[in-house]
């Protein structure tokens, strides 16, 4: 301590550090400090002796043996020779889907509904605050579950769409079959093929480049989509570009000249262009054997989740959209409108933007809740992290510390970067203060 | 300093912490009752009835310890697991005994410290379909959508079938044995893979349980057995000849009804000693010497506890099989009371 630098001088005794203001604090401190590691201490040394006593140790080397077991929606390669560790990036793959699809679809529901419980239309405004109401004040977990009972139970099976009339049908024109086990719609294919593999036309696909050999976090990326993205892109740059031309002889001249039609072109023709180069179709679902084939499998699981957590999860933003519109002073819609700017165009110009300031932090939090609630999955047989690392490697390894361990801090990870991601995201939208 | 206090207050902490381990039937005597983990409803293995009262083929197993120990089958209490619960139960203490389908594996019998105290039911995994399905093999199940229990073995071995035989499924991975049925009858899946006897058991309780079939390939050897915590070996013992006392009755001819005019004395050593007329083998395993009356007569030996609950006159409906006596070319086989 700075005790000989005291400007007081004077000698230094035990019982200044209880008696001695300067000194109490940084003592209460210090003691209570030794008694939280204590308490830690106490915790690990008990984990580790009844470990010991059962005659277990902590590893991670099971994570490298083959999981053994399959994974019904994979975004990437897997099957039940991979590791553990791979079967468990499947599982955090779903689960990042689920929660970034959730975060986007509870935002846009959350915001119209918001917007809409104060709207002057009476019925509108009931209808909306009946909606909060019912989702907000009953758990996600039944909601959940109840998505689910209702997509098993009301529509109809793959044997339905099956003989010469049959009882259910697929949706426009034969693209969209909605079953109980989930909805099959049309997927973007590059390249036909005939039944030996052979391309039917000169206008082939570009195929996939392996990434990372044969490590478990291996994953390939398709040519064709960063062919197409890139295009897209440059697309948008060069529309940039000329809306920017566009601004100059506006300023030299006064006069705009008119872009539009060029600048949607630049954005669509070459996108068009390269797809039809590279062979683009869609595939479409067919009922082949037990269920349909080809096209992509949204499954009921999938989709009873993300309805749920992103219903459930815009009742919550509903009301904070609410409460950051209330919170702008009246006066400035009333001088909006007394500078002639309609009133939809007052929300978009004026209300919402400086919202923003008061919408985003507790909107953090909102997706926070969405992403950890994600790991209800379980309930309706979603195969995320919970489901993966810590429910069945778990369970077919015992392992129990290490993947509980592991699975929080994964959880940890991500929500440290989304709240990391929304900070930086605040800063730019908060009010600037000179 | 500070370090080495903190060092210190450590090692007295794992000095306090380890003092476990105590044993096992010295608590369930304490107690008065036994902690069983059973299934959370499998009709014919374990379920409670209309009273809330537990019956079953697994409870037997249960109810026939607690009688061996306490001497009141009655004094049980049974904790509802599911499969992925189970193994976290047994092992932190919740209960005392697992009696539970749970096949008996290398991994949960070395790795997860448990110990298998004998096998009650030879069992193998199949699979069901409704009969309008058309399916008579598993093999014809290519593209397949199948309702599984998530967290058992019967994942891992349907895995291992189609990928041996090249076939391709769509796994639906479900927690409990109720919403597994509710999915299969309202068809989101083709079939529900799961022991052949859970198959039976789940079918008994259908509406219209003659329009499913349970297809004729078994896929697995799955001997499910009680189990306990690795460590004590003396309540492993009881547990285990508990149940050799049960198949043991049946092999001797003793029943529910006979047992009483039996335990007067026969003319057969072996019977003797089993009812504890002669011999000290109750002592031995520290219970009372009429220890193996009490868990016969508790509910019946084997065969009557086979019959009774999952029995060919029930409406679970399974044969004996390998579930015989030895001498009637099954598999159950008690090693001598001697």
């Amino acid at each position: 301590m700075t005790t000989a630098t005291d400007p007081e001088g004077g000698t230094f005794r035990p019982s200044m550090l209880i008696y001695d203001s300067r000194y109490r604090s940084a003592t209460i401190q210090i003691v209570a400090l030794i008694g939280f590691l204590l308490l830690i201490g106490w915790l690990v040394s008990n984990t580790v002796q009844n470990l010991a006593d059962l005659g277990k140790s902590v590893g991670f080397g099971f994570l490298t043996e083959p999981a053994g077991y399959d994974i019904n929606q994979r975004l990437l390669d897997y099957d039940s020779r991979d590791s553990h560790a791979r079967a468990s990036l499947m599982g955090l793959l779903n689960t990042l889907l689920v929660a970034v699809l959730g975060c986007i679809m509870a935002t846009i529901v959350g915001v119209i509904v918001g917007v809409l419980r104060l709207s002057n239309n009476w019925l509108v405004a009931r209808i909306m605050t009946v909606y909060v109401e019912m989702f907000r004040n009953v758990p996600v977990l039944l909601w959940i579950v109840f998505s689910m009972a209702i997509l098993i139970e009301t529509l109809p099976a793959p044997s339905a769409f099956r003989g010469d009339e049959p009882s259910a049908s697929m949706l426009l024109g034969d693209s969209v079959a909605l079953t109980n086990r989930g909805v099959y719609v049309p997927e973007p294919l590059f390249g036909r093929m005939d039944e030996e593999g052979h391309p039917l036309t000169w206008r082939q696909g570009l195929g996939d480049i392996h990434l990372f050999g044969e490590a478990w976090f291996r994953f390939d990326v398709s040519l064709e989509l960063v062919v197409f993205l890139s295009t897209l892109i440059a697309g948008i740059l060069v529309s940039r570009l000329i809306g920017q031309r566009a601004d100059r002889i506006q300023n030299s001249t006064g006069v705009r000249p008119k872009t539009f039609w060029l600048r949607a072109a630049v954005i669509v023709v070459p996108s068009v262009i390269v797809l039809w180069l590279m062979g683009f179709y869609l595939g479409k679902p067919a009922l082949r054997g037990f269920n349909f084939d080809g096209g992509t499998h949204l499954r009921n699981s999938f989709i009873a989740l993300w309805l749920a957590l992103s219903l459930y999860t815009a009742a919550f933003i509903a009301e904070i959209v609410r409460g950051g519109i209330l919170a702008i002073s009246k006066g400035q819609t009333e001088a909006a409108a007394a500078l002639g700017i309609r009133p939809r165009r007052i929300m978009s110009l004026v209300i919402l933007p400086q919202a923003m300031r008061v919408i985003i932090p507790p909107l953090i939090s909102q997706y926070l809740n969405l992403t950890k609630n994600s790991s209800l999955a379980i309930a309706v047989g979603y195969m995320d992290l919970t489901g993966t690392l810590m429910g069945i490697t778990l369970n077919q390894t015992g392992r129990e510390l290490e993947a509980v361990m592991m699975t929080m801090l994964i959880y940890l990870a991500i929500s440290l970067a989304i709240s990391g991601a929304m900070n930086v995201y605040n800063n730019r939208v908060k009010l600037k203060e000179r | 300093m500070k370090k080495s206090v903190f060092l210190g207050a450590l090692t007295v902490a794992g000095f306090v912490a380890g003092s476990a381990s105590a044993a096992t039937l010295d608590d369930v005597q304490a107690r008065g009752s036994l902690k069983c983990g059973s299934n959370s409803g499998l009709t014919g293995f374990a379920a409670p009835d209309a009273n809330g009262h537990w019956e079953g083929f697994d409870v037997a197993v249960c109810r026939a310890v607690a009688a061996a120990v306490l001497g009141d089958p009655e004094a049980v209490e049974f904790v509802p697991t599911t499969p992925k619960t189970r193994f976290t139960a047994l092992a932190s203490g919740e209960v005392d005994i697992l009696v539970r389908n749970t096949t008996w594996t290398l991994t949960r019998d070395v790795d997860l410290k448990f110990t298998f105290t004998g096998v009650n039911y030879y069992d193998g995994q199949g699979f069901i379909v409704p009969k309008a399905l058309g399916v008579s093999s598993a093999k014809e199940l290519d593209g397949a959508t199948v309702c599984i229990q998530t967290g058992t073995t019967t994942e891992l071995n349907l895995a291992d079938f189609f990928r041996t035989n090249n076939i391709s499924y769509e796994p639906v991975p479900i927690e409990t044995n109720a919403e597994a049925q509710q999915q299969y009858l309202a068809g989101a899946c083709d079939t529900y893979t799961t022991d052949a006897s859970g198959l039976a058991a789940t079918r008994a309780s259908f509406e219209n349980p003659a329009d499913h079939a349970i297809l004729p390939e078994i896929i697995s050897k799955e001997p499910l057995g009680p189990l306990v915590r690795h460590g004590d070996d003396e309540w492993a013992d009881i547990v285990r000849w508990t149940l050799n006392a049960l198949v043991a009755a049946e092999e001797f001819g003793i029943t529910s009804t006979n047992i009483e005019e039996l335990a007067s004395g026969t003319d057969n050593p072996e019977i003797n000693r089993i009812l504890g007329t002669e011999g000290t083998m109750g002592e031995m395993l520290g219970l009372e010497a009429d220890w193996a009356m009490k868990a016969i007569a508790a509910g019946g030996n084997y065969g009557e506890i086979f019959e009774k609950n999952i029995g060919e006159s029930t409406p679970i409906g399974l044969a004996r099989g390998l579930n015989a006596q030895w001498k009637d070319g099954g598999l159950q086989y008690a090693p001598p009371f001697r």
